[in-house]
């Protein structure tokens, strides 16, 4: 889990993200038990409202469930749910940036496929 | 625990300090009173806890009108600055004699939080440091167990060591015995996660009274060419304005709808999220100028 939260962002965002981040970097495994709410206030002191405001919206998007009496469970098909989702991000956060930002610097297409190989260490290169 | 402030008004020598405040608590729930200092918070509250009588309105606890009336009294604690000069008594002694009056008084616990605290039983609370004497009251406070409890700046005087463990046991034992706890603060960034619903008084009146992620998101900055950041904002509240060469960022107060998204993209803008602290300095500020 992440230690801290920062402030540039809704706090039940980044509840519900570090579990997703738990879940797609397999330290939360499918049918196993998710942090309890209780955990969560003791460990990031935040209202319990908040932390279930983000609980919650994984509930419904049927990343955990609620198994009665007992708490919180990581849905089957939660984690490759997650990475398509994620991938959708991937490209509107960074990809599609990037290409702006390369536009803004005039770097070619070629330019870019090459940058992107040399730096993330593409087999090609090796 | 239902509380209804219905049109509560206060003067005191000629000069009104509350004006005119409504609004409805439901518990259990943390919600956070904030205000410049002067704002009228503790006014509010000693009129909510009935150590002042409004001039005007009535407040109600679970609809019974509190003023005057033991058996509302009783389920409140207001713990508030307190001057314990003359408190001849231990600490110990001194919380017990509290405690008989508090139905609910959790003795063990209070035991728990001294230590926490590190404050000695058999120190004469007259001689307490002034952190020590705000940890006694916050032990007081939270070991009272009051359907109602409310700490008017609880924190003056401690250190940052004792004020994350009174957020912390503040938290823990709200998730074990549910209530409605008030936080009067201004030290809004070290607090402001613990709150689910925010009051915000303002030169007497009430600013405003919501849920805190609501509010929050109701705040947000806007960053860019200065041209464009100018069109976008034209007819937006702006709260606050920084400018560096060609680019300028405001601070937006007011909702943001998705034709708002669409024009930020035209205009090639980016929105960023404010702190509650960040949004309640600005729009708290500009008070002076127009100040009765």
């Amino acid at each position: 889990m992440r230690p801290t939260l920062d402030d540039t962002r809704p706090i039940y965002l980044q509840i519900r993200e570090m579990i997703e981040d738990e879940i797609i970097e397999g330290r939360l495994l499918e049918e196993t038990q998710a942090p309890s709410t209780n955990q969560l206030v003791a460990f990031y002191k935040i209202n319990p409202a908040t932390i279930l405001k983000g609980i919650n919206q994984l509930v419904d998007a049927g990343i955990l469930y609620k198994k009665r009496g007992v708490g919180m469970f990581v849905a089957s098909g939660s984690k490759q749910q997650l990475l398509e989702k994620r991938k959708e991000h991937f490209l509107r956060e960074y990809v599609e940036p990037m290409h702006k930002e390369a536009e803004r610097l005039s770097i070619s297409e070629d330019e870019l496929h090459s940058l992107i190989f040399k730096r993330g260490g593409h087999p090609n290169e090796d | 625990m239902k509380i209804n402030f219905n049109q509560v008004s206060f003067t005191r020598k000629q000069k009104t300090i509350l004006h005119n405040i409504s609004f409805q608590l439901e518990g259990p729930k943390i919600v956070g009173l904030l205000g410049r200092n002067g704002a009228g918070k503790t006014t509010l509250l000693s009129i909510l806890t009935a150590f002042q009588q409004a001039s005007n309105g009535t407040v109600t606890l679970n609809n019974e009108t509190t003023f005057e009336n033991e058996h509302a009294v009783e389920q409140m604690i207001f713990v508030r600055d307190h001057n314990f000069e003359y408190e001849t008594e231990k600490v110990g002694d001194y919380i017990e004699t509290y405690a008989k009056f508090r139905p609910n008084f959790d003795h063990g616990y209070a035991h728990q939080l001294l230590k926490r605290f590190r404050v000695s039983k058999d120190l004469e609370v007259a001689k307490l440091s002034k952190g020590m004497a705000s940890a006694m009251q916050v032990v007081i406070g939270l070991a009272s167990r009051a359907p109602v409890t409310i700490f008017d700046e609880a924190y003056l005087g401690m250190d940052a060591p004792a004020r994350e463990l009174f957020y912390k046991e503040v938290l823990n034992d709200f998730m074990e015995h549910p209530r409605l706890i008030i936080l009067s603060t201004h030290l809004i960034s070290e607090m402001e996660t613990l709150f689910e619903e925010v009051i915000i008084i303002k030169n007497g009146r009430l600013f405003t009274h919501e849920d805190k992620e609501a509010f929050q998101q109701r705040g947000y900055r806007i960053t860019g060419d200065e041209q464009s950041v100018n069109e976008f904002s034209k007819d937006k509240t702006i709260v606050a304005t920084q400018q560096l060469g060609p680019t300028k960022s405001v601070m937006i107060y007011g909702s943001f709808t998705d034709d708002d998204q669409r024009r930020l993209a035209e205009l090639n803008l980016e929105r960023s999220f404010v702190s509650l602290q960040d949004l309640f300095i600005h729009l708290t500020e500009e008070e002076n100028e127009d100040d009765e």
